[in-house]
């Protein structure tokens, strides 16, 4: 498996709430369908203000973004408990959000879904960076490079191994927690 | 330990837990509804099979709430995703908006967003739901789909938001494995004075410790002050747990909690045996602080987050275009009538919008007479557009045609519990949030207004 990934990062600043993420009028679509996950995708993080954030982070007509990283400020995906919110920006094409810190159910819905991977970091990416900047995420040295550049992340630690198998129950799987693979649907 | 590391110890079978340990719980309670319902139930079919048994019936309660008197069409699909759910599984507390297990609901439009659209089993807001119908008890674990679950801390139990992931591992197994939290404990002196209600108290701690200030911990109310609050000031209080990051609250258990649980348990015939978790001497807290409530005033968290705090005193000269209460936090029948106490006789100056948050509240509104005049109709002759709809509302925005929505950039005075940007529906407005006081005081002049001006 890959261990790194290189995109334009987008940045968003503290606070963003999941109604920013995925706002409630989208709620209506069912995750686990999976057309419904695709149009997830296409209106992740179309609740930010225009105003504050003029470059759209989903193009108008499409269902996944050229961002692959999301940088972000303190408590990053506070609010509501929706899993939707994780979903859309996986959905997107989102690997990983490194920010200042995550809402505690956020967080958690990233893990047990295993969307993408909550990084956070040592310095305040958010004032340093801007969108479009093109970044490197090495999940193996925990380091996020931007031309020269190297910040430093706080190990995922014992949350990496679940996202990479894809979430909690794939984990358990593997790991022989659960027996068998999953049933047929 | 502090309450919440009592309940967690309890949970699973251990005689000590601390911060940090990680725990598999015995669930007593799952609650979903209609949002996040149909995505658990994937998850729950996905992972366990189609034809995969619920780990225990009389342990999962479904409440559709939130997009209910909506002409969106998935929306209501979604609705028939739970009843057809609860069919199959025969689960006994569903909460449904029609009466025929085996029929479709359709919202009609053209009735309106006023008139009563339920049958006779609906009940409206989750959170509000879950007390009234006996399904909250004291030293008990409870997992929902909804961030708000927090409020039923208020009836001394664990209880919090978790995603349709975590949702649909409870309904195969019956267990969560959790992180012990560290705990913070508000130690509450002093009884409220004239015109300060419990909201005041939420939003003047977040403003305190700020909007994550309490992420990934517990929030322990103690002190006198706290028994001198009502079962719905204690729910009010710990609704907005998460709005600090929080990750439970949770009360003590008194008198008054006892007797609010007995005589909903017995009322509807859930489980009528539970045991309280007590104060002990050692407990450690990684924040502790005391908080008078004689000194509280009217407060307000003004756009865009729940730990922007400002005293409504200071606010006047923000004009606003809405005034809203409804909601889990704000939509309960104590709620209804402080705001009808601050309008009656008068009339608002703005648009407001009420949305009661169970059926309950609609037919105690009805039912109570002020003066030979129901508590509904005084709220009515007020200006105030009342809807019979019990539901989340615009709360949370939800899909355009909802009641009470903003749908265009607006300024909102609102009961409710979060103000993000675009939490009510436009993403340009701003909305501020406040108790049912100021909010009605700020419905008669159309500016953010103390409300001790109407209040003597």
């Amino acid at each position: 498996m890959a261990h790194t990934v290189t995109s334009p990062v987008y940045v968003v600043r503290d606070n963003i709430d999941t109604d920013q993420i995925i706002p409630a009028q989208y709620l209506t679509l069912v995750p686990t369908i999976p057309e419904e996950y695709v149009k997830l995708g296409a209106y992740a993080l179309i609740g930010l203000p225009d105003a504050l954030y003029p470059t759209r982070f989903v193009s108008e007509g499409q269902t996944s973004t050229p961002y692959k990283i999301v940088i972000a400020g303190r408590n990053f995906g506070c609010g509501s408990s929706r899993e939707h919110a994780p979903i859309a920006l996986g959905a997107a094409g989102v690997e990983a959000v490194v920010a200042d810190g995550f809402a505690r159910i956020f967080f958690r819905n990233c893990v047990a879904t295993g969307e993408v991977y909550p990084y956070d970091s040592a310095v305040r990416l958010c004032d340093v960076l801007k969108t479009g900047d093109v970044a490197t995420l090495d999940f193996d040295s925990d380091t996020l490079t931007v031309g020269g550049t190297v910040y430093s992340l706080k190990p995922l630690g014992e949350v990496r191994p679940v996202i990479d198998a894809g979430g909690i129950f794939n984990f358990a799987r593997q790991s022989g927690m659960i027996a068998g693979a999953a049933p047929s649907v | 330990m502090t309450l919440t590391e009592k309940v967690l110890a309890r949970a699973s079978g251990k005689a000590h837990v601390q911060p940090g340990d990680n725990v598999w719980v015995n669930v007593d309670v799952l609650m979903t509804h209609d949002v996040c319902g149909p995505g658990t139930i994937g998850v729950f079919k996905r992972e366990f099979g189609q034809h995969a048994k619920v780990w225990d019936q009389s342990k999962v309660v479904i409440i559709p709430d939130h997009y209910i008197f909506t002409a969106d069409s998935m929306s209501n699909r979604n609705v028939d995703i739970l009843r057809s759910f609860v069919r199959e599984q025969e689960l006994p507390y569903f909460y449904d908006v029609i009466d025929d297990p085996s029929g479709e609901w359709k919202f009609d439009a053209s009735k309106g967003q006023l008139e009563r659209q339920y049958g006779s089993n609906y009940t409206g807001v989750c959170h509000t739901t879950l007390p009234w119908k006996g399904h909250t008890r004291p030293g008990e674990i409870l997992f929902g789909t909804d961030s708000h679950t927090c409020m039923a801390g208020a009836f001394n139990q664990f209880a919090t938001g978790i995603g349709n992931t975590d949702a649909g591992f409870i309904l195969g197994t019956g267990k969560l494995l959790i992180k012990v939290p560290e705990t913070m404990r508000f130690f509450l002196e002093g009884a409220l004075p004239l015109g300060v209600m419990a909201k005041d108290v939420i939003l003047h701690v977040i403003g305190e410790i700020g909007f994550d200030g309490a992420t990934y911990r517990a929030m322990q109310w103690e002190g006198p002050g706290v028994y001198s609050l009502s079962m719905d000031d204690r729910m009010t209080i710990a609704n907005m747990a998460i709005e600090a990051g929080g990750k439970n609250g949770i009360f003590p258990c008194d008198q008054k909690t006892l007797d609010y649980v007995n005589e909903r348990v017995l009322e509807n015939g859930t489980k009528s045996e539970f045991k309280p978790v007590e104060i002990d001497a050692d407990q450690v807290f990684s924040y502790d602080k005391v908080f008078d409530l004689s000194k509280l005033e009217p407060t307000v968290a003004c756009h865009p987050d729940p730990g922007n705090r400002k005293l409504a005193k200071e606010l006047e000269h923000i004009s606003l275009d809405r005034a809203y209460i409804g909601s889990c936090t704000g939509g309960k029948t104590s709620d209804f009538f402080a705001f009808a106490e601050v309008v009656r006789g008068k009339t608002v100056k703005i648009d407001t919008v009420g949305v009661p948050a169970t059926t309950k509240v609609v037919r105690e509104l009805k039912e109570t007479l002020w003066g030979g005049q129901s508590v509904w109709q005084i709220l009515q002759s007020a200006g105030v557009q009342l809807t019979e709809n019990a539901s989340c509302a615009a709360c949370l925005g939800g899909p355009v045609d909802t009641f009470g929505r903003l749908n265009k950039p607006m300024k909102c005075i609102s009961a409710t519990n979060r103000n993000f940007p675009g939490r009510m529906g436009n993403k340009e407005s701003e909305v501020f949030l406040a108790s049912p006081y100021t909010v009605a005081a700020s419905a008669l002049t159309g500016h953010i207004t103390d409300p001790r001006t109407f209040i003597s």
